[in-house]
């Protein structure tokens, strides 16, 4: 019990890391995952190639791959930045790649003539897919999209392998102390549940929110 | 052919794969004309109709609205169908949004008109089909009879040059058919230019210019409907006629 009451600040600061990095790169996810599915159903061969080259890629390469892609890869290519920022990258373009087919899938939910009525009244692609497609996807959307957040805040603990401050990585100093190990797990534990049970009580409250009977 | 013709389809060819739905079209419709496609279900006018705005593209021939060719997909294409609008058997309204946003919400931002302009014109349109009292609710707290005519009033806020119906009743329970074919008389009798491919064949004989009748992807028959109704042509429209008009 002392381990975390006598080591507060440290667990604080591994925690806010591990908040930190799962909003910045979740953003970025949604982001770009939303964008990519734009590409993946657009009227443009092009776009549909780069889709599915992102997803095909980024999908299939394990994460700490990618980690190390990004880390020592860009850096040969001039790109310096902080550690948290690659971390961030790494993350999110990675993650993007499951929020791309969870929004991909909720497209294929919507009923092919609310397109067409959308296109019928002179909507261009764009507009069809934000005013009328998406937010009708929206709602099918939620539950996946909530796993692969919590997902996401898992696999951040990757970093810490990466010299960036989160939650996982604080086993190290504390061993070091001569804490005993299970007590330092737990706690560690304790603060992933924190922050992927906060992720499905906002999902729960969005699915009641916009899940509503059509 | 008409004086003035409004949509123009030569030499129209379409397949689905192995299945040739459209054989070489030849349909001209003028201005203020309406003109209403019966046939037999996979005779192609289904496909027909929505050829004329491109939801179907075609592989050969030219389909001119207004004198202007089928653009390819995009803006112009855009641009285009607002100016057709377009009626779906399964009424197709916003499901996300109330019946006012859904007559809104091209004329918003489409045409980028103003938000109390649209609201306006809006609501005079739902009061025109009957259902101004109806603005608040969600298309799903309607009957398809008084969904296909926000429908109705969502094209018409677009202030289109032409309006293709593409069943508009079939998807309907008997007793509301009436409802809606009473709001297209209106629009006919007002002088819109209307393509309608439909089963009702009172609404034909009452509203049509034309008859035109398709079998097999062609265009057997295009005759005003009082010759056509008494007497038909070919065998292949005698055929039909007796099926649905006697039982």
């Amino acid at each position: 019990m002392s381990v975390l009451t006598d080591n507060f600040s440290l667990y604080g600061k591994g925690l806010w890391g591990t908040v930190q990095l799962t909003l910045l790169a979740g953003a970025l996810a949604l982001a770009v995952g939303v964008l990519i599915a734009g590409f993946r159903v657009s009227p443009v061969k092009a776009l549909r190639v780069f889709g599915t080259v992102w997803v095909t890629v980024l999908r299939n390469t394990p994460l700490t791959l990618l980690f190390f892609a990004v880390l020592l890869g860009l850096p040969r290519f001039g790109v310096v930045l902080p550690f948290m920022v690659f971390a961030v990258l790494a993350l999110g373009a990675y993650t993007s790649a499951f929020i791309c087919e969870a929004v991909r899938a909720g497209i294929n939910t919507v009923p092919l003539g609310q397109g067409e009525a959308a296109r019928s009244l002179g909507m261009t692609f764009g507009q069809t897919l934000s005013l009328v497609v998406l937010p009708q996807a929206a709602r099918s959307v939620i539950p996946p999209i909530g796993s692969t957040l919590i997902a996401l805040a898992k696999n951040s603990a990757i970093a810490g392998s990466f010299s960036v401050t989160e939650l996982l990585g604080t086993y190290k100093p504390l061993n070091e102390l001569g804490y005993g190990i299970v007590w330092t797990f737990v706690w560690i534990a304790v603060g992933y549940l924190i922050v992927t049970l906060s992720i499905a009580g906002i999902f729960g409250l969005l699915e009641r929110r916009f899940g509503v009977a059509r | 052919m008409p004086a003035d013709p409004l949509i123009v389809l030569s030499g129209v060819n379409k397949h689905f794969g192995q299945l040739h739905v459209l054989k070489d079209i030849e349909l001209t419709v003028g201005r203020g004309e309406v003109v209403v496609v019966i046939g037999p279900s996979g005779s192609g006018k289904s496909t027909l109709c929505r050829a004329i705005n491109r939801l179907e593209p075609v592989q050969a021939g030219t389909i001119t609205v207004d004198g202007q060719p089928l653009p390819a997909e995009g803006r112009a294409l855009a641009r285009l169908r607002a100016d057709v609008g377009m009626v779906f058997q399964s009424f197709n309204l916003f499901a996300h949004r109330t019946v006012l946003d859904n007559v809104m919400l091209a004329p918003l931002k489409v045409r980028r008109r103003g938000k109390a302009e649209a609201e306006r014109k809006a609501r005079e349109l739902l009061d025109r089909v009957g259902l101004l009292a109806h603005a608040g609710k969600l298309p799903a707290q309607l009957s398809g009879g008084q969904q296909q005519r926000v429908a109705i009033a969502r094209a018409l806020a677009m202030d289109p040059k032409a309006m293709l119906f593409d069943e508009p009743t079939s998807a309907l329970d008997p007793e509301m058919i009436n409802e809606v074919l009473e709001v297209m008389q209106q629009l006919a009798e007002e002088g819109m230019t209307m393509v309608v491919v439909t089963h009702e064949m009172g609404f034909a004989r009452s509203a049509a210019d034309r008859v035109v009748f398709m079998a097999d992807g062609q265009i057997i028959e295009d005759r005003v409907p009082e010759d056509f109704f008494t007497d038909p042509r070919t065998d292949r429209a005698r055929d039909f006629l007796s099926k649905i008009l006697h039982h």
